[in-house]
C-alpha cells in the first residue's frame, strides 16, 4: 500500500521543517518529506490543500481504564478516543486494577492495544507492589514485558529511604522512573489548591509545598543515586524554578505539564463543579503564567493529557468526595495550539513539546516525518471553528470541563503505522 | 471563554431560590431576610408566633452529620410556619457511593419533598443537592463542610443588630477555629456585606486560613490586642479533635492564650456583647462566668435562631410563588 | 381618581351605628386591619373613646394566596397588646370585597385565643362580589361590585377610583 498526501503544510518537530509539499508512505513507514520520488506510484493520492500535517502526538500518561475493576474505558475505547486527538502513542500508568506490578498486566494492555491496532500504547510498571510504596515490584521483569518505565502514579512513595532504593534499582536496570511529586502529609486529604478560592470555600486544601518539597526531594535523590527520573504533571511555579535550577546544574531530569494546568486555575472551582477536580489541584493564575513560561524555555520538555476517563456517577458527588481527572486526550492537542494563537509558544516548540520531546525521552521513533520514520501522523485543519461537547467525545469518558469552549482547528484525519485509523464523522476524507 | 453557572441560589428573577451561602448575595437580600424575622416575634409578648404560611408544604431536615440542636431550631422554625417536618439522619456510611447519595435525594423528592434542609460533612454538598433537585424544590444549606452556614450567620447578624442597632460602624472580632469553621466563613462574609467597620480573626496561625486577605478580615494572633475596642466578640467552638495535636499544644493552652475571661474582655468596648454559636466549651473558649454574665447573648442568640430561619424559609418559599406568578402572566 | 364619597361622613355613620350596637355596653375592643382598615380603626377608637388600648392587625402571614404570590413586601408584626380570650372584638377594615381578608383576619385573632365574640364594620363594601360567607354588621356604603376603590390616607383619608391594572389593597 502506497499513500501519498500533497499539498500538504509538512510540520517536521524532528528537523524544524515547515513546508508544503508532499509526504509518501510506503506500508508503515514514510519514505519521501518533500519531493515525491520519481518511481513512487501510489496507490491513494490525497490532496491536502490547506491543511497541516504532523507527526502523531506521543502522550505520556494516559489511563484507559483496563484492567479495571469496572473501570471507565478500555484500552481499544480509549486508543479511538487518541486517534481523533492526534495521538499515536501513549503511556499507560499502572494504577490499573490489579496493579501493573507482574508482567501479566503489561502483556493485557499491549495485547488489547495489539487488538485495537489504533495507536502505541506502552504501559508503565508500578515502582513497588501494589504501589503501597513499601516493597519493590519487579522492574526488570516488567522491563522485559514491555514497560517503558516505572511509576507510582497518583500513589507515591512516602518513607524517603524507600524511593532512594527504589531510585538505587531502578538505575542500576536503566529503567526511567516518571514520578508525580506529591508529599502526601502535606497533601492531608486536601482537594484544592491552598490559595484564596479554597480559603473562601471552605474546601480541603493541598499546599504547593506538598508539590515543591517532592520536587526538592526526588532531584536530590535523582542527583545522588544517578536515576533518570522524569517529573509528571508540574503545577507549581516554584517546582519549575526547582527543575530549572536542577538542568542548570545538569542533571538529566525532564518533567512535563498537564494540558489543562495550562488554561484553567482555581477561579474554575467557584461554583464546586467536579469536572474541575484534579491532582495535583488548579493552581493559581501565577502558577500557570510560570507554567507557560517553563515551556517556552524548555523547563518543561513535554505536555500530557493525563487522561483519566470517568463515568458520569464517578463525578456525581459533592466535590470532595468526586473522583479527581479529566478525560483529556480529545482536548490535547487544541489546548496547546492555543497556547501558539497566542504567541505564548511557536508552533515547533508546541510539536515538540507534545512528540518529538516525549519520544526522545523515552528513547522511542516518534515525533519525526523524515523517511524512515513510522508513518504514524496526522491531518489538521487549522480554519476549522468547532465547540466541544462532552458527549461527541469518543472517549468512553466524558468528564471534560471544557464543555463549550469554542476551538479553531481540529483534526480531519490520524495515520497510524500508514493506517488511516480516524477521520471525522460527517467528513469524507 | 469560561461558561460560569448563573449563580445557582437565585432563580430568574434573581431571588434566592436556595440559600447555600452568603457570598454573593446583596445588603437587600439579607436585610430582607432579618426584618422579616422580627415580624414573627409577637411584640406584646416576644414570643415567636405560629403562623399557616407554609401550610402544605413538606421540609424534609437531611442530616448526613448528626446534629440534635440545629435540626430542632429548624424543625421548630418549620413548625412555627405550619409545614410538614420530615427528620431524616443518614449516616454516610450509607451513601458511600454517588449513585445512592442522589438516590436518596430523588427518592425523598418524589415523596413530596418542597424542601430539603441539608447538613452533611463535605464543603460544596449543598451546591451539589441544589445542583440536582427538581426546580420547585428548594435547598437550604444548614452547614456542609468548611463551607458555609449561612442560617447561622444570619442569626447571629440578627443578634448584633438587636442589640447594637446597625452593623456598619461595628467593630467584630471572631475568636478560634477559623480555618476549619463554616460558621466563621458565613459570618464574615455577612458581616462584609453588612458593611461592618472592622472584622478582626484571633487565633494562632494554625487555626486560620493561608490567605486570611481573600476573606477580608484582620488577623491578630494576640487576644488581647485583637479585642482592643471591639464591639462584639463572637466564640468559636473548638472542635474536640483539635484541642490537641499538631495544631495545637493543649486545650489549656488555648484556654491561657485565647479563652475569653473577664478580664480579657474588659479590653473591649464597656458595652460589648459577646457571642458563641454552641455548644459551648466551657473553659476551653469561654470561662462560665463570661458565658453566664450580663453581656452573654448566647442564649438570645438561639431564639433568633428560630424567627431567622423562619424569614428565610418564608423568603424562599414567597419568591417562588412571585417568580410562578410572573410566569403564569407572561 | 377621587371618589365623590366623604370619607368623615362614612365614619359618622359608623359611629352611629356602633354607639346603639350592645357589645358598646361590653367593655368592647378594637383591631384594625393593616394598612386601611387600621386607619378607619384610629379614627373610630377616637371617636368612640375605647379605653383599651387598638389592636393592629398585619394578616399578611394568612393570606390564602401566599402561594400564589408570595409575602407583601412590607409586612410588620401583628400588635394585639391585650388578652384576646373572652374579648368583645369589633374589627375594621376599609373595603370588604370577597370576604378572604376577613378569613385570614379571623384566622389570625383565633391565634391568639378565643374571643367571646367579634363584630365587623366596614368603610365601603362592595357587594355581589363575596367569595366566602361573610358579611358585616355595620357599613359606611355600598359600591358597585366593578367599583374597585383605594384607600389614601392617613392624613387626610380620600378615597380614589382605581384603574383595572392596579391590585386592590
Amino acid at each position: 500500500m502506497k499513500l501519498r498526501i500533497d499539498n500538504a503544510r509538512l510540520l517536521d518537530p524532528s528537523t524544524e521543517q515547515d513546508i508544503t509539499a508532499s509526504l509518501c508512505v510506503e506500508g508503515n513507514r514514510i519514505v519521501a518529506f518533500g519531493k515525491v520520488p520519481d518511481d513512487f506510484k501510489a496507490d491513494e493520492a490525497i490532496d491536502a490543500s490547506g491543511l497541516w500535517l504532523m507527526p502523531g502526538l506521543v502522550d505520556l500518561q494516559v489511563r484507559t481504564g483496563e484492567p479495571g475493576d469496572n473501570a471507565c474505558g478500555t484500552v481499544a475505547s480509549e486508543a479511538r478516543a487518541a486517534a481523533a486527538g492526534g495521538v499515536t502513542t501513549f503511556c499507560v500508568p499502572p494504577d490499573t486494577w490489579p496493579v501493573a506490578d507482574t508482567p501479566a498486566v503489561p502483556e493485557l494492555i499491549r495485547r488489547r492495544a495489539r487488538q485495537a491496532g489504533q495507536a502505541f500504547v506502552l504501559p508503565i510498571a508500578a515502582l513497588t507492589q501494589g504501589l503501597e510504596g513499601e516493597r519493590l515490584a519487579p522492574l526488570h521483569a516488567l522491563k522485559n514485558a514491555g514497560c517503558i518505565a516505572a511509576s507510582q502514579a497518583n500513589r507515591p512513595i512516602r518513607n524517603a529511604l524507600t524511593l532512594r532504593n527504589a531510585m538505587e534499582y531502578a538505575a542500576s536496570h536503566n529503567v526511567r522512573l516518571m514520578l508525580k511529586p506529591l508529599d502526601v502529609d502535606l497533601a492531608d486529604s486536601g482537594v484544592a489548591h491552598d490559595g484564596p478560592v479554597a480559603n473562601r470555600l471552605g474546601l480541603p486544601a493541598i499546599p504547593a509545598s506538598a508539590e515543591t518539597t517532592a520536587v526538592a526531594t526526588l532531584l536530590l535523590l535523582a542527583e545522588e543515586t544517578g536515576a533518570k527520573i522524569h517529573l509528571n504533571a508540574l503545577s507549581c511555579a516554584r517546582s519549575v524554578e526547582l527543575v530549572r535550577d536542577a538542568k542548570a546544574r545538569g542533571l538529566a531530569v525532564t518533567c512535563d505539564v498537564a494540558a489543562h494546568q495550562l488554561h484553567l486555575s482555581e477561579m474554575d472551582l467557584m461554583d464546586f463543579n467536579p469536572l474541575f477536580k484534579v491532582l495535583p489541584p488548579l493552581r493559581s493564575l501565577d502558577d500557570q503564567r510560570a507554567l507557560r513560561a517553563g515551556l517556552a524555555d524548555g523547563t518543561i520538555d513535554c505536555i500530557i493529557s493525563d487522561h483519566t476517563p470517568l463515568y458520569a456517577d464517578d463525578k456525581l458527588l459533592p466535590f470532595p468526595q468526586s473522583k479527581p481527572g479529566i478525560s483529556g486526550l480529545e482536548t490535547l492537542l487544541s489546548l496547546t495550539l492555543r497556547l501558539v494563537e497566542s504567541g505564548e509558544l511557536t508552533l515547533m516548540q508546541a510539536l515538540k513539546a507534545l512528540s518529538r520531546n516525549p519520544a526522545q525521552l523515552l528513547g522511542i521513533d516518534g515525533g519525526s516525518l523524515q523517511p524512515g520514520s513510522r508513518a504514524s501522523f496526522f491531518l489538521y485543519d487549522p480554519d476549522a471553528r468547532w465547540t466541544l461537547r462532552a458527549d461527541a467525545l469518543l472517549s468512553a469518558g466524558k468528564n471534560t470541563p471544557f464543555e463549550g469552549w469554542e476551538f479553531s482547528g481540529r483534526v480531519v484525519g490520524t495515520w497510524f503505522l500508514g493506517k488511516n485509523v480516524f477521520k471525522p464523522a460527517s467528513q469524507d476524507a | 471563554m469560561r461558561l460560569t453557572e448563573p449563580d445557582i441560589q437565585l432563580n430568574a428573577q434573581k431571588k434566592l431560590r436556595h440559600l447555600l451561602t452568603l457570598e454573593g448575595l446583596k445588603e437587600h437580600q439579607l436585610t430582607e431576610i432579618l426584618d422579616l424575622a422580627e415580624t414573627f416575634f409577637d411584640p406584646a409578648t416576644g414570643d415567636l408566633k405560629k403562623v399557616p404560611l407554609l401550610r402544605g408544604k413538606t421540609i424534609m431536615n437531611v442530616f448526613f452529620e448528626p446534629s440534635t440542636r440545629t435540626r430542632t431550631t429548624f424543625e421548630i422554625a418549620e413548625k412555627r410556619l405550619s409545614a410538614d417536618v420530615v427528620n431524616l439522619n443518614i449516616a454516610t456510611s450509607a451513601t458511600k457511593k454517588g449513585e445512592s447519595l442522589l438516590d436518596t435525594l430523588w427518592n425523598l423528592q418524589a415523596m413530596g419533598a418542597d424542601m430539603f434542609v441539608i447538613r452533611h460533612a463535605d464543603s460544596g454538598a449543598a451546591h451539589f443537592f441544589a445542583r440536582h433537585v427538581a426546580p420547585h424544590v428548594h435547598v437550604l444549606n444548614a452547614g456542609d463542610g468548611r463551607h458555609a452556614h449561612p442560617s447561622q450567620a444570619l442569626l447571629d447578624m440578627f443578634t448584633i443588630r438587636k442589640h447594637k442597632g446597625d452593623i456598619y460602624d461595628l467593630k467584630v472580632a471572631i475568636v478560634g477555629d477559623i480555618l476549619h469553621s463554616r460558621v466563621a466563613r458565613s459570618q464574615i462574609q455577612a458581616l462584609s456585606i453588612l458593611g461592618a467597620r472592622e472584622i478582626r480573626v484571633i487565633g494562632p496561625r494554625t487555626l486560620m486560613p493561608s490567605h486570611p486577605e481573600a476573606l477580608g478580615v484582620h488577623v491578630y494572633h494576640d487576644m488581647d490586642r485583637g479585642l482592643e475596642d471591639v464591639d462584639v466578640v463572637i466564640m468559636l467552638r473548638l472542635q474536640n479533635e483539635r484541642m490537641s495535636g499538631a495544631r495545637l499544644p493543649s486545650e489549656k493552652e488555648f484556654f491561657r492564650l485565647y479563652g475569653l475571661t473577664e478580664k480579657r474582655l474588659a479590653r473591649a468596648k464597656p458595652d460589648a456583647i459577646v457571642m458563641h454559636p454552641g455548644p459551648i466549651n466551657r473553659g476551653v473558649e469561654i470561662d462560665s462566668a463570661v458565658a453566664d454574665g450580663p453581656r452573654s447573648v448566647i442564649l438570645d442568640q438561639v431564639t433568633n435562631g428560630i424567627a431567622v430561619r423562619m424569614a428565610i424559609m418564608a423568603v424562599i418559599f414567597s419568591n417562588a410563588a412571585q417568580l410562578q406568578q410572573q410566569e403564569r402572566e407572561a | 381618581m377621587k371618589l365623590n364619597l366623604d370619607v368623615n361622613s362614612l365614619l359618622d355613620t359608623l359611629e352611629a351605628n356602633l354607639r346603639e350596637d350592645p357589645i358598646m355596653g361590653k367593655n368592647p375592643h378594637m383591631i384594625g386591619i393593616r394598612s386601611g382598615g387600621l386607619w378607619i380603626a384610629q379614627q373610630l377608637h377616637q371617636r368612640l373613646g375605647l379605653e383599651t388600648p387598638l389592636g393592629e392587625l398585619d394578616i399578611a402571614f394568612y393570606r390564602d394566596d401566599f402561594s400564589r404570590v408570595g409575602l407583601h413586601p412590607t409586612v410588620r408584626p401583628s400588635h394585639i397588646p391585650w388578652n384576646v380570650e373572652d374579648a368583645h372584638i369589633i374589627l375594621v377594615d376599609d373595603v370588604l370585597y370577597t370576604g378572604r381578608t376577613i378569613r385570614a383576619a379571623l384566622n389570625e385573632i383565633f391565634d391568639y385565643g378565643r374571643p367571646a365574640q367579634v363584630l365587623l364594620t366596614t368603610l365601603l363594601e362592595r357587594p355581589g362580589c363575596r367569595e366566602l360567607p361573610i358579611c358585616a354588621q355595620y357599613v359606611g356604603a355600598q359600591l358597585n361590585c366593578d367599583q374597585k376603590v383605594k384607600l389614601l390616607g392617613p392624613d387626610p383619608l380620600e378615597l380614589h377610583l382605581i384603574e383595572d391594572k392596579e391590585e386592590v389593597a
